[in-house]
């Protein structure tokens, strides 16, 4: 039963990056855009929490941070990838490392470059026991609370009038504008989804951390990408998917003792590789035809 | 290019190594404006490698920093004297590699090594197309920095311990007996190493294969049609800017004077992106230019946000550490958002425009005067 706290860990991990992931894939699906500086803003969620939960209760900074990252993925997109709706997708692309480039920055000075610690946070934070392991309670929190939270997104996206104006406008973003569907309406509702679950995985993720250093959000929010592009870039089961994938790979990666711990973060790369060289579009993805 | 104006290129780069050469000679080592120079020129090169690929051949890589890592290890590895190695690989028994190859020879050997790689990279990740490749890129430059930190391979590439005590710029300066410094050369060698590799890259670029670049960066589709061997073509573009970027690699570590793979991240490759960015994607000079502002913008001309003052106004709580970064980044959105084209545009830097856009200013003034004398 070794292995039991790494399978713990891996379904918790991977439930984490699938709240990152369905940021990257939804945002993809409408944009065709990297947004490079999602992961940074899963960092800025864990920086919010850290400087609201000394002053308030923490029945009121968990909210509030949800709502403020929220407000900042808005925020993002507006200030930094609305003008340049129409430039080229390489531009939009650069606008995205340079809004990363500017969070982490902005990180790094509100820090003084110094490792924040993380407020340990009551309940979930708690260790329990399960199968002779222990373990924190937030490791049989997150999979629950990801699971009936895609549900609830996917029922937004199948049954109500902007998740049908989503769904129209990843599918064909010109027509669907024609069709008077307020384009930056729905742009601006992906992007406060997408900051809102990646602000519910970073309270969940950075429970299991003692600090948060500006750099902290690019890691996972790389992985979180790969899981997105595994999953077939687009489509929210196969970002979930992608990511309970990763999440327990790179944990066995792990048991395997400290010399692979080096190929724990490098391993998500190579099933990168593998996906886009055996099945570019991914598990799930729709085939894409180039038009010339 | 007319003959003149080739002849004005020349004596304006001759007069600028000239000048380092003077400044060198006369302004203490120490001085801020070295560290500039040199980290510039460094930078100058590896964007102008990345400019090839994204700006001429339209490929949206970003591995950059996975090739300049191996370019560093490369010369770190055969150039630590074989009597140090016993203190540097003090963990390995001295690591497995007992000679050692002239800094010359190790830096070309830097530059092949990362485009023998590149070239194995390219095979599955340059049938990609745009963002994909990006992402492709980058989770290779990982995986490659992962590989140099496995401890496994800790007898060569010594862990995720420091490569040190390998030749630096310093060893090119030339020393009497005491071991005082005769003559400075640690920028002027630098500068002459990127000065011919940038040299080469434009010889690329003018060639008929550089024609190819941008007729498939313009084009895929239409290039494929005209009989170009596409993946041919990019697996060229590919290999070429990761040699130099290896050898960019090499520069820096001599530069740093200690390598370790956790520098190298994608946050450097993003940097040098936007140096591509700032200086005009599709400009050689415009990378040259754009990378000496931004080392020195960010390490040298807003130093004072950092210490409390700066352009005369004191206020130690908002100029604290970090505040020139904000600035710093600040400023490349600006860039990033509404000067898209960069410092250079597509264009190059030439006398003859600039003297042309005197006339002109010149010329239209000229009329004005007319009118006011009749």
């Amino acid at each position: 039963m070794q292995y039991v706290p790494y399978l713990l860990a891996g379904i918790s991990v991977g439930g984490q990056y699938a709240l990152i992931a369905i940021g990257y894939t939804m945002v993809y699906g409408i944009l065709r855009l990297i947004n490079f500086a999602h992961g940074d803003i899963f960092m800025a969620a864990g920086l919010m929490m850290i400087y609201l939960a000394n002053p308030l209760t923490l029945w009121l900074a968990v909210p509030l941070v949800i709502l403020f990252t929220a407000v900042l993925g808005f925020a993002v997109e507006r200030a930094a990838y609305k003008p340049l709706r129409d430039a080229p997708r390489m531009s939009v692309m650069i606008s995205a490392i340079g809004v990363s480039y500017l969070v982490q920055n902005v990180a790094l000075y509100v820090t003084g470059g110094l490792a924040k610690t993380y407020p340990s946070l009551p309940w979930i934070s708690d260790t329990i026991t399960i199968l002779g392991a222990t373990t924190k309670r937030v490791t049989v929190i997150t999979p629950v609370l990801t699971v009936v939270l895609i549900v609830g997104l996917v029922i937004l996206i199948k049954k109500t009038k902007i998740g049908m104006a989503m769904r129209a406008v990843s599918r064909d973003f010109e027509t669907s504008r024609l069709m008077g569907i307020k384009i930056n309406t729905v742009i601006s509702v992906t992007f406060l989804i997408g900051s809102l679950l990646a602000a519910v995985g970073s309270l969940l993720y950075f429970a299991n951390y003692t600090a948060i250093v500006p750099t902290s959000g690019a890691m996972p929010g790389l992985k979180a990408f790969v899981a997105a592009v595994f999953g077939g870039i687009g489509s929210i089961p196969g970002a979930v998917i992608g990511a309970f994938l990763i999440g327990l790979s790179e944990n066995i990666i792990k048991s395997g003792g400290s010399s692979w711990t080096t190929f724990s973060d490098a391993f998500t790369f190579v099933l990168l590789i593998i996906i886009l060289a055996v099945k570019p579009t991914g598990l799930f993805g729709e085939k894409q035809t180039d038009k010339v | 290019m007319t003959k003149r104006q080739k002849i004005i290129s020349v004596i304006l780069l001759a007069l600028v190594y000239a000048a380092v050469f003077v400044m060198e000679q006369v302004i203490p080592a120490q001085a801020m404006l070295f560290t500039v120079l040199k980290k510039g020129a460094i930078y100058a090169l590896v964007a102008v490698s990345m400019n090839l690929l994204n700006g001429f051949t339209g490929l949206f890589s970003l591995g950059q920093a996975g090739f300049m890592l191996i370019g560093a290890y490369v010369y770190g590895i055969f150039t630590i004297p074989t009597e140090m190695r016993t203190s540097v690989y003090q963990y390995f028994d001295g690591g497995v590699i007992q000679f050692t190859v002239p800094v010359l020879l190790a830096i070309v050997l830097a530059g092949v090594a990362a485009a023998i790689a590149a070239a194995l990279i390219g095979f599955p990740a340059l049938r990609l197309k745009s963002d994909y490749l990006a992402i492709a890129t980058l989770g290779f430059a990982e995986i490659l920095r992962a590989i140099f930190q496995w401890d496994k391979l800790g007898p060569v590439t010594n862990g995720s311990n420091l490569l040190r005590k390998f030749p630096t710029f310093n060893d090119f300066n030339i020393t009497n007996a005491d071991g005082d410094v005769v003559i400075y050369l640690s920028t002027l060698v630098p500068f002459l190493i990127v000065g011919v590799c940038i040299f080469l890259i434009v010889l690329l670029i003018n060639s008929s294969y550089g024609r190819v670049f941008r007729a498939i960066r313009d084009d895929e589709r239409a290039a494929e049609a005209m009989g170009v061997n596409l993946f041919a073509h990019k697996e060229i573009s590919f290999v070429v800017s990761s040699f130099f970027a290896g050898i960019g690699g090499a520069l820096l570590a001599m530069y740093q004077m200690t390598i370790q793979a956790s520098a190298f991240k994608s946050a450097m490759t993003y940097e040098i992106l936007l140096i591509v960015v700032i200086g005009g994607i599709g400009s050689v000079t415009g990378s040259c230019i754009g990378s000496f502002l931004f080392i020195a913008a960010s390490e040298w001309w807003l130093r004072g946000l950092d210490s409390g003052t700066f352009l005369g106004i004191t206020a130690p709580t908002i100029f604290r550490s970090g505040f020139r970064k904000v600035v710093f980044a600040v400023i490349i959105m600006v860039i990033v958002l509404f000067y898209r084209k960069g410092l250079m545009g597509d264009k190059e830097f030439s006398v003859a425009r600039i003297a042309g856009r005197f006339r002109r200013l010149f010329r239209r003034r000229a009329p004005a005067e007319k009118g006011a004398t009749k």
